[in-house]
């Protein structure tokens, strides 16, 4: 039935499959911002209406540890031009420096909460500042650890051999992701450390 | 290519003489499956699982409400019974069903083989599967150990302070949470699957404008589901903190806020009916042109008027809260975005009489559905017109009207364009036809038991009848009224209890079904019935929004007119 077979170019078609993983990947940051959003209405919505001490009194700037953090962001960029070269050990050495300073992030928001909770006496159900702080920060250092635990996977893969020039693709849709982590800290670092302060 | 050859033909015969592979086998390819075909289904089974829970649900709740004074279910069971009528059929009945046509449909609809990403489709179902039976396992594990509770019982929305750990003293609140927080990871893994698939997988030649409405409508739901679960998700974890972990989110003692629950429930709330009528409308998008054998009328017209009632859906929410005391702005800016959505409704109701007007109507049972839908949707819209006026909502607010509005939507709308949409694609999915003399019977026993129910429970509302009370005093006017709507439910009882004998019933003994048994346009009726396993045996190549009418016409195909 060659008469009635249909041809079309193949250049109506807009996207292609292998961006599937992209594609995704904005969806879920489009429902995550959603989730944070609603933590940070909240945060905004409660500053100033709680007892006990209030964030300028036990809040400081987390400079250091957030300059650490946006700097892995552009760290991840180098990584991904190098797995697009096919140069695996300059990806595997940014990788490294990736997770690096995503670690020194996570450690540095530790060591704010353990003086909150023992020197100042903020903790999540002391007052409804804690409550406030602890979920949305904690929130977003969740985000940073489930980030760091895809980023420690690829690692292990890459230092075993097993990443190769074809997974770029795949190394974007996760460096998406961190950058995402990112960003988020940015309204939350201005909603907590400055904005609401 | 689709040709006309694959349209006459079985793409795949089976060999003689293979045997039936055991049953435990097969229950085990369901279990691990991860084709959107199989998991399309699973989900309508699912749901439709729970439909029949939530009505037995309602139906005790309305045979305690018959007479006045009546004792059928104790207070604290009545309470039970509306918190899981409510959570059951939004989150385990409607979504399920609504992500079960979508899944089943919307790959065989652009010419695709599978969702795109198959293993998540699976883990979304699973999830949700999850998430409804951790909700009903409260029914025999909510008093844990401590003897206090059984099943939720703080209402579908759950107002705080109502669900603080004081009031709400075991674990019966906390199934509830962890059931719809579950459930609500699988719906927005779903929803990022459907938006991925209708993005990268459609067929060469199926551009955004040739995409059936059905796709369209799924994608906008889609969407919603991202930007409306997720807050649900957010509430949900504030809610866990506040009940674990001696949070102050919904405290009013500690400087929380109970209103500010409201606020995100209902920012969820609201666009979840969206989430549920947009697939309803896509149905009837889809059934009415082929049973008015015309094209839709005013194709773009109707993708506007989606993309406009998904965006306005998401800044209509406070509406359900007028009755709480907001400021005068904030009512006038919720009392016109919410008259401002029934301008798109509205459009679309006009979009299917104008497919109708002048076609050569054929009046099978999906168009039944589909037309006693419209009508019902016209008067839903009205009576929601009617509510989004914040004084008149100040005096019918939390009013049996109101319940008598949202289930006209629900049933009136969403519940006939499921089963429109089930007996139009039951073809499809199974490859046989249902009784067509059953299903008339269904629908007309269901029509009138649906209105015994509902037109007649707007009058004690309007009566001044509040909703969730568990019974009332003789002589305030509502006796008759009651009674009615509760003879209603043995009617709609009937009717799910025939469409349950057709579906078992025709799945044996129904008309073989054929390729395209209604003579449609769409892809899906371009392969077999039951489609295989790959859907399709090369990928076809469409050059307008009708393909299987262009093949079936090659003297006046649609990309004449493009």
């Amino acid at each position: 039935m060659a008469a009635s077979t249909l041809t079309v170019p193949q250049a109506e078609v807009p996207m292609s499959p292998h961006l599937r993983g992209r594609v995704g990947m904005w969806c879920l940051i489009t429902a995550e911002s959603a989730i944070f959003t609603i933590f940070v209405v909240a945060y905004l919505y409660y500053a100033g209406k709680s007892t006990g001490p209030t964030p300028r009194e036990v809040l400081e700037v987390p400079i250091f540890i957030s300059i650490c953090l946006f700097s892995s962001s552009f760290t991840i960029v180098m990584g991904e031009k190098a797995i697009h070269r096919g140069n695996i050990k300059l990806f595997t050495a940014w990788l490294f420096a990736t997770i690096i300073l995503g670690a020194i992030f996570v450690g540095g928001s530790l060591r704010e909460w353990y003086r909150l909770i023992y020197e100042d006496g903020v903790t999540i159900s002391s007052s409804l500042f804690g409550t406030n702080f602890y979920s949305l920060v904690g929130l977003h250092l969740s985000h940073v650890i489930v980030g760091l635990t895809m980023l420690s996977t690829v690692l292990i893969f890459a230092l075993l051999g097993r990443v190769k020039q074809e997974h770029a693709e795949r190394i974007g849709v996760l460096a998406l992701y961190w950058h995402f982590v990112d960003t988020v800290w940015v309204v939350v670092l201005s909603v907590v450390y400055f904005i609401a302060r | 290519m689709l040709d006309a050859d694959s349209i006459s033909k079985p793409m795949f015969v089976p060999p003689e003489g293979v045997q039936a592979r055991p049953w435990l086998d097969r229950v085990h390819e369901w279990i691990v499956t991860v084709d959107h075909k199989k998991l399309g289904l699973m989900y309508l089974c699912y749901g439709l699982l729970f439909l029949v829970i939530g009505g037995v649900e309602a139906t005790a709740m309305r045979i305690q409400l018959a007479l006045p004074n009546n004792h059928f279910v104790s207070p604290q069971t009545f309470n039970q019974l509306f918190t899981m009528h409510g959570t059951t059929m939004i989150f385990f009945s409607a979504m399920p069903i609504v992500f079960g046509i979508a899944v089943y449909l919307v790959p065989l609809m652009i010419g695709a083989r599978d969702m795109a990403f198959p293993r998540l489709n699976a883990w979304g179902f699973w999830m949700s599967a999850l998430g409804g039976i951790i909700l009903y396992f409260s029914w025999v594990g909510g008093s844990g150990l401590y003897g206090a509770g059984g099943a939720p019982d703080v209402g579908w929305f759950a107002y705080a302070p109502l669900t603080s750990p004081a009031f709400s003293v075991g674990h019966s609140t906390d199934y509830w949470i962890i059931g719809i927080f579950v459930s609500g990871f699988g719906s927005i893994a779903t929803a990022v699957n459907i938006i991925t698939t209708i993005l990268c997988l459609r067929c060469p030649g199926m551009t955004l404008n040739r995409m059936p409405l059905l796709v369209w409508l799924n994608a906008v739901m889609a969407f919603i589901v991202l930007l409306a679960v997720s807050p649900l998700t957010a509430a949900q974890v504030m809610l866990l903190i506040d009940r674990y972990l001696g949070g102050h989110f919904f405290d009013t003692q500690a400087g929380g806020s109970a209103v500010i629950w409201m606020h995100f429930f209902w920012v969820f709330g609201h666009p979840e009916v969206y989430v549920l009528v947009l697939p309803a409308f896509a149905v009837l998008s889809e059934v009415i042109p082929v049973f008015s054998r015309k094209p839709i009328f005013g194709y773009s017209i109707m993708v506007v008027a989606t993309l406009a009632i998904g965006f306005i859906s998401l800044s209509v929410w406070a509406h359900h809260m007028f009755t709480v005391g907001m400021t005068s702005y904030a009512n006038a800016f919720f009392v016109a975005s919410t008259a401002a959505i029934a301008v798109p409704t509205g459009i679309k109701i006009f979009n299917w009489l104008g497919t109708m007007w002048g076609g050569k109507i054929i009046f099978k049972v999906p168009m039944l559905f589909c037309v006693a839908a419209v009508c019902q949707m016209l008067i839903a819209g009205l009576t929601g017109i009617m509510l989004s006026a914040a004084p008149f909502d100040w005096q019918l607010g939390n009013s049996y009207f109101v319940v008598a509005h949202f289930h006209y939507v629900i049933l009136g709308v969403i519940v006939f364009g499921v089963f429109a949409a089930i007996y139009y694609w039951y073809p499809k999915a199974t490859g046989r036809m249902l009784s067509e003399r059953l299903g008339r019977w269904h629908f007309w026993l269901f029509l009138i038991g649906f209105h015994l129910t509902f037109d007649f429970m707007h009058v004690p509302g309007l009566l001044g009848m509040p909703r969730r009370i568990y019974t009332y005093d003789t002589g305030r006017g509502w006796d008759i009224w009651n009674l009615i709507v509760t003879v209603g439910v043995v009617f709609q009882a009937l009717a799910i209890l025939l469409w349950v004998v057709n579906v078992f019933g025709s799945y044996y003994k129904g008309e073989v079904a054929g390729n395209d048994p209604w003579n449609a346009w769409t892809l899906e009726w371009s392969t077999t019935s039951p489609p295989p396993d790959y859907n399709f045996a090369t990928i076809p190549v469409v050059r307008s929004a009708r393909p299987l009418w262009d093949l079936k016409h090659p003297e006046d195909p649609d990309w004449k007119y493009e």
